[in-house]
């Protein structure tokens, strides 16, 4: 049982850590995308088109990958976890299922319609395609997170049949992990286009290659980076607010906390953690900083691990209830740091650029570049941390992880769609990659000039984008 | 009725309306390797639904989503023990879903050709899960008192199976075929009403034996004759009238007979399992009822509200985009978008 357990989970890991390289990346690019069409609807001015179609290849490349992905992620629930199944469908299956009637529909037509749609529908209206399709992307993630909140913080349901059922769907939707959560995740997946453009641009400013396309596409996505960075910085701090009187044992974890912290709480920059001692040691510590990121203010004390624990124990009864403090430990840690560095970059590129310096500061633009994978690093340990800080359990205080898996899978079943699922994956990977390096190297010049149609569409690589 | 009854019907709905669109997607991704000549006739097959097809998807995921909301344990069961298909089944959709943005992207034969495979092979097997999928659920399946499933190779691969399997495979590649003789002209137009004509008999064939091998092999003429009869009956009598719009060369009347005979026969699924979701093999007891399998009252009410309020807009931009893409693609430059 332990092995299936086991599995189940790595495959649940490497499917959702997969996927979420590039939701994000397609929720990000959606906008900034949308946001140039607009501006070229609005000013007329040809080199917003030209943008519009450069960016968009990578979008449709990349959400491409998030789609097939996603399909990985629906089945998975009811293949591997078919206990958790039966025990949450009735108050976790309906936001799915609202997600795909709302949300996926919207993005999938409307990006058809987008795609193909450029010679065929009035300017405004193949606008109002890209719009619907960025708006799909976010309606998506505000369901998917409202299931994901659910199993954070349970709200909304009751206890009858065997399972949790919905009574309150107000309590649901005003689940307040739902609404930390929800815009901490659409600010990160904007960020994540925003420094994609950002560093893909710099690339080309320190090349010296279409240098007003460029520095036009900078400053656009370095607004969008630098509000969401602030957004992510906000809204990162409501939600360790809300984990401290909801989840306080993964907050506890975060902070590798075996005892109760003193009063004002330090926030811990580096640590050694002895999980089986059960001690922390060589902290350094920023005074103050915890009860503040906590309680938004200089005082307050924070449970330690050992206390929650003996509080779980009362409440559920003997039992394993501590995650897995250095992974949860950790992942904070690399987030906290990406998030910030990329607030900084997103700071020091606007001044830069008020000043009409950053075409010159080769060492800045290229530090932009190296830019592009901090979001990535951030989504990623974001959701390790939130997904890790929550075991044991699977549903918080209703479930534990162990007691979802589908009894009638065996371990070699999962392997075995373990391994398929992962060569893919690293397939698509790598295939990503290196296209993505191909279009970045041939640059605007090279992508079809006005309306594609105007190339030959039998030449093969003739037309840039959408090559169905 | 009860509100999973109404769930029943719109889990039903979704996948008739799947069978229908993604049935001449899954066709035109055939029609890649049996029916484009060149790589310009390629592209122009995949092109006529390079707008619509991922859309046609959503149908299935919503579909899915449907019965994890509305039945879960039917969707546990199902999931669960439909595994390695299932696997495979996703494999398929992947390879696909990506090839048809890929295949153009580098400059290539060998990587053209990598991709072309994906298509076809993402076109062709999904269509055969379906048909075992479908057709081993009404046949029953070994599924015991704590509605898990255990099934054996035989379960899902068996004569019945099969040749439901390749029935939903012939009926999607005629279907697509009619769809890729209603948007392209000339030279490939006519060879994919040709083809059509070729793959008639075959497929028709196909279908008695299906409709044969449901009646030997399962109960469902047992417990819904009455209805059932009539059914593949009218399914007899369209794919008969089939014959003559093909050779009349009606396009639209042909397509929307092949359309209406997937959309009856994915109906006839889930009129022969009623009042049941899944049918045990190892005991009638074992029977997942649609009230057993269901949520509660209030999780039924919230998404009866949102999907009754949510499909018709739905269905309204869906018939929008076809009208938008309304016209043949003639392979100059003033229709073809890529």
């Amino acid at each position: 049982m332990m092995e299936e357990v086991l599995l189940a989970r790595i495959q649940f890991a490497s499917t959702t850590l997969f996927h979420f390289i590039f939701v994000p990346l397609s929720i990000g690019l959606a906008l900034i995308i949308a946001i140039m069409q607009t501006m070229y609807v609005v000013k007329k001015d040809e080199i917003y088109l030209k943008m519009t179609k450069f960016w968009s290849v990578f979008f449709l490349i990349n959400f491409a990958i998030g789609v097939v992905t996603g399909i990985i992620q629906e089945f998975q629930f009811g293949m591997n976890w078919s206990a958790y199944s039966r025990f949450v469908g009735d108050i976790f299956g309906a936001p799915l299922a609202v997600e795909a009637l709302l949300a996926f529909f919207l993005e999938s037509t409307f990006i058809g319609i987008w795609i193909f749609g450029w010679n065929k529908l009035p300017k405004k209206l193949h606008l109002a395609c890209i719009w619907l399709v960025s708006i799909g992307t976010v309606m998506s993630a505000f369901w998917i997170l409202a299931a994901n909140s659910f199993m954070q913080n349970p709200t909304g349901y009751v206890l009858q049949n065997g399972r949790a059922e919905m009574n309150d769907v107000v309590a649901l939707l005003t689940n307040e992990k739902l609404w930390v959560a929800f815009p901490h995740t659409i600010f990160g997946s904007f960020a994540t286009g925003a420094f994609f453009v950002v560093g893909v641009s710099a690339w080309y400013l320190i090349k010296k290659r279409n240098v007003d396309f460029f520095k036009k596409s900078l400053a656009i996505s370095l607004v969008i980076g630098m509000l969401s960075g602030l957004g992510i910085a906000f809204t990162g701090h409501a939600q360790a607010q809300y984990l401290m009187h909801a989840q306080p044992m993964k907050m506890a974890a975060a902070e590798a906390l075996w005892e109760d912290s003193g009063d004002p709480a330090a926030w811990t920059l580096f640590a050694k953690i002895d999980v089986e001692n059960r001690e922390t040691t060589k902290r350094i510590d920023i005074p103050y900083m915890l009860s503040y990121l906590t309680y938004s203010e200089f005082k307050g004390k924070v449970q330690g691990m050992n206390a929650l624990e003996q509080q779980m124990i009362e409440r559920h009864g003997e039992g394993e209830y501590l995650p897995p403090v250095k992974t949860t430990f950790w992942s904070f840690r690399i987030m906290v740091v990406t998030g910030g560095t990329l607030l900084g970059l997103g700071a020091l590129g606007l001044f830069l650029m008020f000043r009409k310096k950053i075409v010159e500061s080769v060492w800045f633009l290229r530090l932009l570049v190296v830019g592009i994978f901090l979001p990535f690093i951030g989504n990623s340990f974001g959701w390790i941390m939130s997904e890790m800080g929550r075991q044991p359990w699977v549903v918080n205080g209703l479930m534990k992880t162990a007691d979802g898996i589908s009894p009638n899978v065996s371990a070699g079943q999962i392997l075995f769609s373990l391994i398929s699922f992962s060569t893919i994956y690293t397939i698509l990977g790598i295939i990503m990659v290196v296209l993505f390096v191909k279009f970045i190297q041939r640059g605007p010049e090279e992508q079809p000039e006005e309306d594609v149609s105007a190339t030959d569409p039998f030449e093969t690589g003739g037309a840039g984008h959408a090559v169905k | 009725m009860p509100l999973s009854d109404i769930w029943f019907i719109l889990i039903a709905v979704l996948f008739i309306g799947f069978i229908f669109l993604e049935g001449f997607d899954f066709g035109v991704g055939m029609s890649t390797k049996f029916l484009a000549r060149n790589d310009l006739e390629k592209r122009v097959v995949m092109n006529t639904i390079g707008p619509v097809w991922d859309a046609n998807e959503v149908w299935l995921i919503t579909a899915g989503g449907a019965m994890f909301a509305a039945f879960p344990h039917w969707y546990a069961t199902a999931f669960s023990g439909f595994y390695l298909p299932f696997v495979i089944l996703l494999l398929a959709f992947i390879i696909r879903g990506v090839a048809f943005e890929f295949r153009n992207k580098v400059d290539s034969k060998a990587w053209v050709k990598t991709w072309d495979w994906a298509v076809f092979i993402g076109s062709i097997l999904p269509p055969f899960l379906f048909g075992v999928f479908f057709t081993s659920l009404i046949r029953g399946l070994p599924i015991d008192g704590d509605m898990n499933m255990y099934a054996s190779f035989t379960d899902f691969v068996n004569v019945y199976t099969v040749i439901g399997g390749v029935t939903f495979v012939l009926l999607s590649y005629l279907h697509g075929l009619l769809f890729i003789g209603l948007k392209t002209v000339g030279e490939l137009r006519e060879r994919a009403n040709a083809t059509a004509r070729k793959v008639y008999a075959l497929t028709g064939v196909f279908l008695i034996l299906f409709i044969i091998f449901t009646y030997l092999d399962t109960d469902a003429f047992t417990d819904h004759g009455a209805i059932l009869i009539p059914m593949y009956g009218l399914a007899v009598i369209l794919y008969g009238l089939l014959f003559f719009f093909l050779k009349s060369k009606r396009e639209g009347l042909s397509f929307t007979m092949t359309g209406l005979v997937l959309i009856i026969i994915m109906a006839n699924f889930f009129i022969a399992l009623f009042p049941n979701v899944m049918i045990s093999s190892m005991d009638p007891a074992f029977n997942m009822s649609i009230a057993d399998a269901a949520s509660g009252d209030y999780s039924l009410k919230i998404m009866t509200i949102v999907a009754f309020t949510m499909v018709p807009i739905v269905l309204a931009y869906t018939i929008w985009s076809y009208y938008v893409f309304r016209k043949r693609l003639t392979g100059d430059k003033e229709h073809l978008e890529y």
